[in-house]
């Protein structure tokens, strides 16, 4: 075996960073081109147009999400296990939400009539705007703790409700993820576009990510001095088997930047959330969109990467009783299982990443009223 | 303890989502290879046809694609949402099936059937080809790493119960992955899959030669069927399940129960064909059975003997008892780990640890156990039997009448002339409900039939669910059923309207009931 249990148990909070900003930019700008749907494409063409550019690709995409869930669940059996069960509702807003995708893209083209694709269109807008209003709201909660605790048995229990999650910071947080997604939907959306559609978008993207920056800089003031991070106490040993009950945890002000005074390098992460959306404004602006898309996807590591050090080596702090917090040291699978998964994300990932190129190469291009026409009962 | 109710609804939930997305699952496997086949029969022979064959199946086949993706995204995220200390406990052993599956299969599915819709004019044919094979093989690997993860609930091996982390530790892989049971459900399921796609297209077609359109068409997709859904149906009758019989207990005590087989019969046992159980007595009326026949099928042997209920049920109770001592020990441990002599009596009874959990749902505490709790969860180690019996019975009925039917489409295929035998045109029509029922029958005795646990012997299903309240189950199972049940509407009305237009929907100018320019101008 190569790695020793504390490295691996770093290298797949790392892995699950990386799958999460892999499901923000791949499936996240697919739902930017759904949420910005029915504001740029005025007319039924124009419409088919939007959705045409992702039609062949949302559903690989959509994968990462997937394989983000199936990870958790593999490497992180407990956060899979404590934060969906938690988050009830919240999930099942998700899922519900994401129901309209799949029907959509296939049904709404298959039937001419304008109401029946009209209401597809706000199902598309529902499935892109919804899911990561909902993930930054809870991100917005993990920063100040969720109300559970484990049994001795390690049974979780959540003891706060729906609302309780819709509390002013993590709503804002939800504008950073949603600004962030659209965002970079509409660079994409510009990339695969011409005439009126890319001109629209043009707007909506200038508008998207002065949000961005924006509300990032006032969710990081806000978290600088106004919330309480958390920090472990006791002695942590990387090597030990997990069990969350066995640590102390204190609430303490600013603990959330701790890390950025311990490893400065990581103040890297909020700048690159800031150059990329810059870059990618300008870039997008003087038409080199791809490398606008590259921008746009490295701001997203920036705003995903400042969230998980700033919580590291928090995943999920509880703030009803404090050590239950969950941690990347204590929330794990075994050794094995780690090894195991690190092996198979080792061998898939490079495969899933050359065929899904090969797939967006095959398909390039911008996608023209011509071609709408052209293929009425073949296209989306 | 958690609320009886609870428990009951997360396993409505749990059925009820399943089940929506097994009515998709089976005919998206099935279909991918069928495809395949007429996919290749374009390449090597270059006529349009065929070409024409895999884009409008393809059309049909997307239009149920996209439900299947769908229901299987809350299939995905369901054990987390409902089943929490379900995935706390085996999540160590589960979650890699479930995470390989995506990285290994539905990355490749899902990927290569964007450019199966949308590749024609930008690949070359063998180009497109191989994307239609991979978008096959992605499929099919999904169904094994699921059913790898399910195998495993009904047969855990390769894993060990840890007293430090709470939880079921894998501690080997290739014995999860080898799973017998595992290797049975794959060939047995994707092959019920393949029958599905075989029987979509053959009452499709069927239906067409019966109206007497597109018969050329109708005619070609007809014999691919015919051919492909015998050799199905042979497999799903003759591999199938059998070797899941000869391993576990779970499948010992399913086999049991579907069977009504009380007593331990000397060997070979008799197969009952048909009786109506009396589960008070423990006993059948009405018997009608075939000597032998259960022993040579369930042991592949004439000496091996097959246990029945009642010698399952004394097996056990000696398990409840020794497992009432595991978990005595192991609430010690939890307290003080160090314990070295309550670390023996751990170890000593370990192995029943799971049996000692069953009483959980009548006592928080073992030393609170009375006589009549024992014979409670005794009992409980048993699912029940009518239900198992018939359903059972049900399925093995349709599939050999999809055999006879089969069979018969190939015969006529093979002599040319199936489509002057309107009796079989119309029997294939009327038939096309019966894979979808079987496999929903098929699943609900591998389900129902490993209660009272979601992991045999280890992990009773009272305990497994997430710690809820009974309002949230109400609330999400009537969004779900109601959500699902209107998309299966708009599928239905999709499906029926394309496949009742005929492959005059692809807006080619070569078939009847040729599509209008659809385009609307909002
Ligand atoms: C024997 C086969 C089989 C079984 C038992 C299941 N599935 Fe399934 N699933 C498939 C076979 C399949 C498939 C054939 O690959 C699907 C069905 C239709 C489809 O579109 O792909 C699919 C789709 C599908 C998707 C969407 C994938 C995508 O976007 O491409 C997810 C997330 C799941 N499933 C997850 C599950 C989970 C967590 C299950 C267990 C509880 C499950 N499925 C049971
Ligand atoms: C898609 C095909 C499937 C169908 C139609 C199906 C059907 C069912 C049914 C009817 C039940 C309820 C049994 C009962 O409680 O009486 C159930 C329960 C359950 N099934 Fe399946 N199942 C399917 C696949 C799977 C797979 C692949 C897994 C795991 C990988 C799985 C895991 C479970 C779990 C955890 C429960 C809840 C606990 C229980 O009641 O046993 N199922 N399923
Ligand atoms: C003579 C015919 C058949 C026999 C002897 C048979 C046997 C079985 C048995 C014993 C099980 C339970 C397996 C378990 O609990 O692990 C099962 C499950 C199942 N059956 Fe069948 N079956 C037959 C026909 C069919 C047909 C025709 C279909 C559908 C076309 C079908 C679809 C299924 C499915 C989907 C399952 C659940 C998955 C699994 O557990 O493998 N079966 N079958």
């Amino acid at each position: 075996m190569l790695f020793d249990y504390p490295t691996l148990k770093l290298i797949w909070w790392l892995l699950v960073g990386v799958l999460l900003i892999g499901f923000a930019s791949m499936d996240g700008h697919d739902m930017g081109v759904g949420t910005l749907l029915p504001f740029v494409g005025k007319d039924d063409v124009e419409r088919r147009i939007v959705i045409n550019t992702v039609g062949p690709h949302w559903d690989g995409n959509q994968v990462w999400f997937i394989t983000g869930g199936g990870a958790i669940f593999a490497a992180w059996p407990l956060v899979y296990a404590t934060a969906f069960s938690g988050f009830y509702w919240a999930m099942l807003a998700v899922l519900w939400a994401l129901f309209f995708r799949p029907v959509g893209f296939d049904y709404r083209s298959k039937i001419a009539n304008p109401t029946w694709r009209k209401t597809w269109d706000w199902g598309l807008f529902v499935g892109g705007a919804v899911p990561p209003l909902i993930f930054g709201v809870a991100f917005g909660n993990l920063f100040q703790g969720v109300p559970f605790s484990f049994a001795d048995n390690l049974m979780s229990t959540y003891t706060g409700s729906f609302w309780g999650l819709l509390n002013p910071f993590a709503l804002l947080c939800g504008v950073v993820s949603t600004a962030m997604i659209t965002f970079h939907g509409a660079v994409y959306l510009m990339h695969r576009t011409e005439d009126e559609v890319y001109r629209r978008t043009q707007i909506a993207m200038l508008i998207f990510g002065s949000l961005l920056l924006l509300t990032f800089s006032a969710a990081g003031i806000w978290l600088w001095q106004g919330i309480d991070g958390y920090a472990i106490v006791s002695a942590v040993d990387p090597n030990a088997l997990p069990n969350p009950l066995d640590k102390q945890v204190i609430r303490q002000p600013g603990a959330w930047l701790a890390n950025y005074d311990k490893v400065p390098a990581t103040m890297a992460l909020p700048a690159l959330a800031y150059a990329g959306t810059l870059a990618a404004m300008l870039l997008a602006v003087n038409g080199a969109t791809l490398a606008a898309f590259v921008a746009s996807s490295m701001a997203i590591v920036g705003v995903i990467g400042t969230a998980g050090v700033s919580l590291f080596p928090f995943v999920m702090p509880s703030s009803t009783d404090l050590r239950s917090g969950l941690t990347v040291w204590d929330s794990v699978s075994s050794e094995l299982t780690l090894n195991i998964m690190l092996w198979a994300t080792l061998i898939f990932m490079p495969l899933i990443i050359v065929y899904t190129s090969w797939a967006y190469k095959v398909m390039a291009g911008k996608v023209t009223a011509a071609y709408i026409r052209e293929n009425d009962h073949a296209a989306y | 303890m958690l609320s009886e109710q609870l428990v009951d609804l997360s396993r409505l939930q749990f059925a009820v989502t399943a089940m929506y997305h097994f009515l998709f699952v089976p005919l998206t496997i099935g279909m991918t290879w069928i495809l395949v086949i007429m996919e290749s029969v374009y390449v090597m022979t270059g006529k349009t046809i065929y070409k024409d064959m895999t884009r409008f199946w393809g059309k049909l086949f997307g239009i149920n694609f996209a439900l299947g993706v769908t229901t299987g995204i809350t299939m995905e995220f369901q054990f987390g949402t409902n089943w929490a200390y379900y995935s706390h406990y085996v999540g160590d052993i589960f979650g890699a099936p479930l995470a390989i599956e995506g990285l290994m299969a539905f990355f490749l599915e899902s990927t290569f059937i964007g450019l199966f819709f949308f590749g024609w004019d930008r690949l070359s044919r063998k180009q497109h080809l191989l994307v239609t094979i991979l978008m096959a093989v992605g499929t099919n690997l999904s169904a094994l790493w699921i059913l790898i993860a399910n195998g495993w609930m009904q047969n855990p091996v390769g894993a060990e119960f840890s007293y430090v982390t709470m939880r079921m530790e894998m501690v080997d892989f290739w014995a999860v992955l080898f799973n017998p049971d595992a290797q049975a459900k794959f060939v047995h399921t994707v092959s019920a899959g393949y029958v599905t796609g075989a029987m979509f297209v053959l009452s499709i077609s069927a239906f067409y030669l019966l109206r007497g359109r597109d018969v050329d068409f109708a005619k070609k997709s007809f014999r691919i069927a015919a051919a492909f859904g015998f050799a199905s149906i042979c497999s799903v009758i003759v591999l199938g399940d059998e070797s899941g019989y000869t391993v576990g207990e779970a499948q010992q005590t399913k086999l049991a129960a579907m069977e009504a087989m009380w007593e331990t019969e000397p060997a070979p046992a008799p197969l009952t064909l048909i009786a109506i159980p009396d589960e008070q007595e423990m006993k059948n009326d009405f018997v009608i059975e075939l000597p032998w026949v259960m022993g040579i099928i369930g042991t592949r042997s004439l000496d091996k003997q097959i246990p029945g209920i009642k010698e399952i049920r004394a097996k056990n109770r000696e398990r409840i008892v020794s497992g009432i001592a595991a978990v005595t020990a192991l609430d010690a441990l939890r307290k003080d780990p160090s314990a070295t002599a309550i670390k023996e009596q751990f170890e000593a009874h370990k192995a029943d640890l799971g049996f000692g959990l069953l009483l959980k749902k009548y006592v928080t505490d073992m030393a609170d156990v009375t006589p009549e709790m024992i014979d409670q969860a005794v009992a409980d180690t048993i699912p029940r039997v009518t239900p198992l019996f018939w359903t059972f019975r049900l399925m093995v009925a349709f599939g050999f009448l999809m055999l006879a039917l089969f069979g018969a489409a190939l015969w006529y295929s093979l002599k040319g002339n199936f489509a002057d035998k309107p009796w079989l045109l119309r029997w294939s029509l009327w038939m096309l409900p019966l894979p979808w029922i079987s496999c929903e029958l098929g699943w609900f005795v591998a389900e129902y039939g490993r209660q009272p646990w979601t992991i045999y012997g280890v992990l009773p299903t009272h305990m497994s669910v997430s710690t809820l309240s009974v309002g949230n189950l109400y609330g999400s199972l009537a969004g779900f059923i109601g959500f699902y049940t209107l998309l299966l509407v708009v599928e239905m009305y999709l499906m029926i309207r394309f496949a009742k237009q005929g492959p005059g929907s692809l807006g080619t100018g070569r078939y009847d009931n040729e599509a209008v320019h659809a385009t609307a101008h909002a």
